[in-house]
């Protein structure tokens, strides 16, 4: 019947040892073992009877935690003189030592100078009580202000997003620990039934409410300030507008608007090889992957062919030859990389399809030199196991290749260096595949120039 | 007349906290002409006991004083008691012989067995008649009402021994002389001496589980019922027997087997291993001292009780006899979820005849107002609110419809006190905000404004806000009181004595003019307890603050001097809720010595004593008529008390933990609990049913309000939201049909989740006090405590 939910008793009894320290503390030797049995039974009996006590008190005093206090109060409840000089810390230290053969935790009170106490400044007075009001709902939608929590917490974000039949509106699925607690207890037919009854009867199916997407005045005035700070020409404003991106609570419900604006911004750019707007598109992907309140994983199939495309794109820029697209690449597999980690699944095979896309690109021959880069850098941000697996072996490969570039007829400027980046990126990425190095390097580092390269 | 809000006002002049209220030279506010006598008496005790020393001093006028007065009447009612056991266990030589001895009446003796209510016993009605029933237990009640009822008086001054439980509901209040108590512990305990083999008991549990788990199964529900009781009370038995190891060993077998929702009473029992242990535990003695209630029908009866003698189990015969009463009636045998919709409250399921009594939970007409300016309906708030003065003798036809409305109480049933010119005064705004009202329903949710105490390190532990919504109070857990005005207008004490004698008294802002400039504020913190305040009342008036405290007292602050006015004595543990009348000058207070009192703020005494609750009183609450108080408890039960004649009208179980709040539908139909187990249940208040049980919150409710027409209910909780119901769907089809009514089955539906509005989480702020404005606005509160 209530199997599963065993009651959780606890049978601790204080040592009877401890009773024999306690009377030898009182002066009193030679504690018979029965006495200190019976002993502490009992005292085992009333400490508990006063912790029961002690919650009905944390109880009423509407906390989650149990004060010294409150066992004060309940002391003074049974009538026994409470403890003195305990207050309500967080934590009462309780020190250990041994000796003798014995055991002992004790409460360490240290003694005190007088003279310290009154030359040491006073401490600040702590802050007192006030009252602040703001608005926790406004006609049945809550407000996304700093007072409120998020609308979405992260959890329920991701909930939504891997398993979106299962969530309902905020706040409603915690029914589960409740059945455990107070309801129905064990009618074994009857939770079968509960468990059953929406699926089978259909009748109390929930549609998942069409997200509304409207955004408040306020949010839309944000929303606006933040995109023309992260792509305009003030790199203060845009170190702002990014940090906000990071850490603000309510961006839940802009998260598709920003999601659009990063897609289409680089689509847009990449035609138009604008490399300072692709660059500040990345860094505010960065910034959406750093906000700990967002679950990006409903925008992914946006965000990952932006930054896919910024990766192995053939040109992002006016002058390849001379402008460091490189980096953006380099930034951007770390992106990926990222977001391989954080959203790869079993189901959505993130990390294997975009590996297979890196890796087709690579090997196919006419591959351009930049996006030949770009593959690589981003399977090399992948980790160990993916450079051990498929770029080592096929470092033989593309050494001759750039040796071919590097060392036979020239035939053209921006080959040529995309044959140099190539080939330092590959000397830093097998270094990585090898053993790791106790540094873990970056990839603005000059590769070491001890390692020699294979192509020589 | 309106003399009461006035009175304390003269305290104001020379407080006197621990004398209560100083001697009045005129009677205290008489009882309109037409109150009933029953009120009178009461009253005229208190009024005759308040000259008097104070303190101690049992009322004089009651004909056996308690026993501080004099040995005599103390000794008289140990012997009645006596003879009491005596001719229960139907040793009727003994009782003539002692009787003779003693030269007693017998119908003095038939007199405390009948009407428990007898020697000064007015004060205390609420213990006996509700008292769990039961000749012995009724002849138990009347044995106790001796002491108990002489004790009312001394019972406040009860020395901590009145701890112990002694004899049913009103033991522990008038538990009032410590050396009684031992005998009658082990009187209590005493029954269970008659034993078995222990090394069987194990045996006989089994057996009768195996019976019932092979039972049919439209009777396993209802018989598994008796698995919890008789699991206590075989390990009592064990225990008391010192059969230490048989009881651990029956514990540990079958303490799986109970309802979890029993978990907290387990706890206690399993820490209980020693004869010594069983003394002082009051959980214990609830056992043994009331009978655990088990609803079953007769077919499921029957065949217990076959069983029981075909296997000649005398052993759990006996405890279903002796400990158990089992309410039998005819029909079908419930379902699992009929029985657990009811059961879970610390003595079992209130008996059907509890709930039985005839309730008037219609609203009070406000009796009309000459002055034509200021014609005014009390039910403003329920009425259309039109706006005043046009039709006087319209709104006062809508008014005497009302009246004839027959579940109203009489207007005099209850003395209320009069009106003031203010108070018609205040009548008429909230009528006038009432205009503008917001109509709320499913469509249209209330906007919720949040007022986060900040710094309160925790120790937030009461909010109440005034019916106009201008000011906040906060009870702190380091004793103090703070008052907040949320308005543009500060709080303003009266100026001094001095001061005030230069004021021209003539001058028509002579109300502005008293006010002290100096001394407006924002925050007003009221010093006086010495203990976390744990409840908080303001006055409908405006006038007038209650608090109470751990400290033990309950006390009344003027919002006029921002001083405290008068010190409550009569709790002796901590006061855990205290609450005004919407009426204003009664009030209610319960705490942990597990009654609630009703007070008058002009006398220093209580004048009724709710007992019968068997653990701490957690929350008060005053019906919107004023006539009766709603209140919940550890005990996990909620009960009606009528505050007439102090008797228990209704006993609601369901929930599975402790009561932690309360709210009365606005039309006064419905009530609402919220308990530790984060359920919320709905009840019937006419009919004594469950009517609603809604799921949703994880935590403990500590607040629940319904909106100003009744449309929604918002509840507050230490799950850090605010959750909104609907309030009309629930009550709108209700089934109460014959079959219902007559039997008290009750069949909810789930539907918790097609009832709830919204959800509003808040920053880890649980929510403790929710309020809705006139003008149907939700105010929220609560201290921010990061995590």
């Amino acid at each position: 019947m209530a199997e599963e939910k065993k009651l959780k008793l606890s049978h601790t009894l204080l040592p009877a040892e401890s009773m024999k320290v306690m009377a030898e503390a009182m002066g009193i030797a030679q504690v018979p073992e029965e006495t200190s049995q019976l002993l502490a039974d009992e005292v085992s009996y009333r400490i508990k009877e006063i912790a029961q006590d002690a919650l009905k008190f944390m109880h009423m005093g509407k906390r989650r935690k149990l004060t010294t206090g409150d066992v004060d109060y309940a002391l003074k409840l049974k009538n026994v003189e409470p403890l003195y000089g305990f207050h309500a810390q967080e934590f009462i230290p309780f020190r250990y030592a041994s000796g003798g053969g014995r055991e002992l935790y004790f409460y360490e009170e240290k003694e005190v100078d007088l003279s310290d106490i009154i030359n040491t400044p006073l401490p600040r007075v702590p802050l007192d009580v006030c009252l602040k009001a703001h608005w926790l709902s406004i006609e049945g939608t809550q407000p996304a202000i700093p007072e409120n929590p998020p609308p979405a917490p992260k959890e329920q974000q991701k909930a939504e997003a891997t398993e979106p039949l299962k969530s309902t509106k905020p706040g409603q699925e915690e029914n589960g620990p409740l059945k455990g607690q107070g309801q129905s207890a064990a009618a074994p037919d009857g939770k079968g039934k509960e468990k059953k009854a929406p699926v089978l009867e259909g009748a109390p199916l929930k549609l998942k409410p069409r997200s509304i997407h409207e955004l408040s005045v306020e949010q839309q005035l944000y929303y606006k300030e933040i995109t023309e700070a992260c792509v305009g020409s003030c790199e203060a404003k845009r170190a702002e507008a990014l940090q906000s991106i990071a850490t603000d609570p309510g961006l839940y419900q802009m998260l598709p608007r920003f999601s659009t604006f990063i897609s289409e911004g680089v689509r847009v750019n990449v035609v138009q090889n604008n490399l300072a707007l692709l660059i500040y598109l990345m860094r505010m992907v960065k910034a959406l992957m750093d906000n700990p309140t967002l679950y990006l994983e409903k925008y992914l199939h946006e965000l990952i062919p932006a930054v896919m495309t910024c990766i192995v794109s053939r040109q992002l820029c006016l002058r390849p030859d001379v402008d460091n697209h490189w980096a953006l690449r380099d930034f951007a597999a770390r992106l990926i990389a990222q977001i391989c980690k954080n959203f790869s699944t079993t189901t959505n095979n993130i990390q294997s399809r975009i590996t297979k896309t890196f890796t087709k690109s690579w090997v196919d021959e006419k591959t351009p030199w930049t996006t030949r880069y770009g593959s690589i850098a981003g399977l090399a941000e992948l980790g160990h196991d993916v450079i051990k697996t498929l770029i080592l072996p096929r470092l033989q490969v593309e050494g001759e290749r750039v040796r071919g570039i590097v060392e036979g007829p020239v035939v053209s400027n921006i080959d040529k260096i995309g044959a140099d980046h190539v080939q330092s990126l590959l000397l830093v990425s097998a270094g990585e595949g090898g053993p790791p190095r106790p540094p873990p390097s970056t990839l603005s580092c000059p590769p070491p120039p001890a390692a020699a390269p294979p192509s020589r | 007349m309106a003399a009461l809000p006035e009175e304390p006002a003269e305290v104001v002049v020379k407080p006197d906290p621990d004398g209560g209220v100083p001697p009045q030279p005129q009677p205290p506010p008489a009882p309109p002409p037409a109150a009933p006598p029953t009120t009178a008496p009461a009253e005229g005790e208190a009024a005759a006991g308040a000259p008097g020393s104070g303190g101690e001093a049992a009322p004089p006028k009651p004909a056996p004083p308690g026993p501080a007065a004099s040995p005599a009447p103390t000794d008289r009612q140990t012997l009645l008691a006596v003879l009491q056991f005596l001719r229960r266990n139907n040793l009727h030589e003994s009782e003539d012989i002692l009787r003779r001895e003693a030269r007693l009446l017998g119908e003095e003796v038939a007199a405390a067995a009948l009407s428990p209510a007898g020697p000064g016993a007015q004060g205390t009605p609420g213990g006996e008649t509700d008292a769990t029933g039961g000749e012995a237990l009724l002849s138990r009640v009347a044995a106790a009402s001796g002491a108990a009822g002489g004790g009312v008086a001394a019972g406040a001054s009860a020395a901590p021994g009145g701890a112990a439980v002694v004899a049913p509901p009103p033991g522990k209040v008038g538990g009032g002389v410590p050396v009684e108590d031992q005998p009658d512990v082990s009187a209590v305990l005493s029954a269970y001496k008659q034993q078995g083999d222990p090394a069987l008991y194990e045996e006989y549990y089994s057996g009768l589980k195996h019976f019932i788990e092979c039972a049919l199964d439209c009777h396993r529900a209802e018989l598994s019922q008796l698995f919890y009781p008789l699991f206590v009370h075989m390990y009592l038995e064990l225990v008391y027997n010192q059969h230490e190891n048989e009881a651990k060993s029956f514990f540990e077998k079958f303490h799986g087997d109970q309802e979890c929702y029993y978990q907290d009473d387990l706890r206690v029992l399993s820490s209980l291993t020693k004869k010594e242990h069983m003394k002082g535990n009051e959980t214990m003695l609830d056992f043994r001292t009331s009978k655990f209630v088990l609803r079953i029908s007769r077919d499921s009866y029957q065949l217990l009780k076959r069983h029981l003698q075909e296997k000649q189990n005398n052993q759990i015969w006996n405890i279903v006899q002796e400990h158990l009463y089992i309410d039998i009636f005819d029909g079908m045998p419930r379902s699992k979820q009929q029985i657990d919709a009811m059961v879970g409250s610390l003595a079992g399921e209130a008996k059907r005849e509890a709930n039985k009594a005839k309730v008037f939970f219609g609203l009070l007409k406000e009796p009309e107002i000459e002055v034509p300016l200021d014609d005014e309906d009390e039910e403003g708030e329920n009425e259309e609110g039109k706006p005043k003065k046009k039709k006087p003798k319209r709104e006062s036809m809508g008014s005497k419809s009302k009246k004839q409305d027959p579940n109203a109480p009489p207007q005099t049933r209850i003395p209320l006190p009069e009106l003031k010119d203010s108070d018609k005064l205040d009548k008429i705004m909230n009528m006038k905000e009432a205009t503008k009202r917001v109509r709320l329903g499913p469509e249209c949710l209330p906007s919720i404004c949040f007022y986060t105490f900040l710094n309160a390190y925790q120790g937030l532990t009461a909010v109440d806000v005034t019916d106009d919504s201008s000011m906040i109070v906060g009870g702190f857990a380091d004793s103090t009181v703070r008052v907040w005005s949320v308005t543009p207008k500060k709080l303003r004490s009266v100026k001094s004595a001095a001061d005030l004698s230069l004021i021209d008294k003539e001058s028509d802002d002579v109300l502005e003019r008293i006010m002290d400039e100096k001394t407006a504020s924002e925050l007003k913190i009221l010093y006086g307890h010495s203990g976390p305040v744990y409840g908080t009342s303001f006055s409908p008036d405006r006038n007038y603050l209650l608090s109470c405290s751990e400290d033990g007292t309950v006390r009344l602050w003027s919002l006029q001097t921002f001083t405290c006015l008068v010190g409550y004595k009569g709790h002796n543990y901590p006061v855990w809720d205290t609450q005004f009348s919407p009426y204003g000058y009664y009030f209610v207070s319960g705490g942990h010595d597990r009654v609630a009192r009703l007070w008058a703020t002009d006398h220093y005494q209580p004048l009724r004593i709710f007992a019968g609750h068997l653990a701490d009183v957690t929350c008060t609450r005053f019906h919107p008529n004023s006539n009766y108080i709603a209140t919940g408890s550890a005990d996990r039960t909620v009960r009606l008390w009528d505050v007439l004649n102090g008797n228990c009208v209704r006993i609601f179980t369901g929930h599975k933990g402790p009561i932690h709040s309360l709210a009365f539908s606005p039309n006064g139909r419905f009530l609402a609990t919220g308990a530790t187990d984060g359920r919320v249940l709905l009840w019937d208040i006419g009919h004594g049913l469950m009517v609603g049980e809604l799921k949703g919150h994880t935590d403990t409710v500590y607040a629940l309000r319904f909106s100003r027409d009744g449309e929604i209910l918002a509840s507050g909780s230490m799950d850090n939201t605010v959750r909104l119901w609907d309030a009309v769907k629930v009550f709108e089809d209700l089934e109460t049909d014959d079959f219902t009514t007559a039997t008290g089955h009750i069949n909810l539906p789930e539907n918790s989740q097609d009832l709830l509005l919204g959800t509003y989480m808040t920053k880890s702020t649980p929510v403790i006090h929710l309020h809705f404005t006139r003008r149907n606005l939700l105010l929220a509160s609560g201290a921010y405590s990061p995590q």
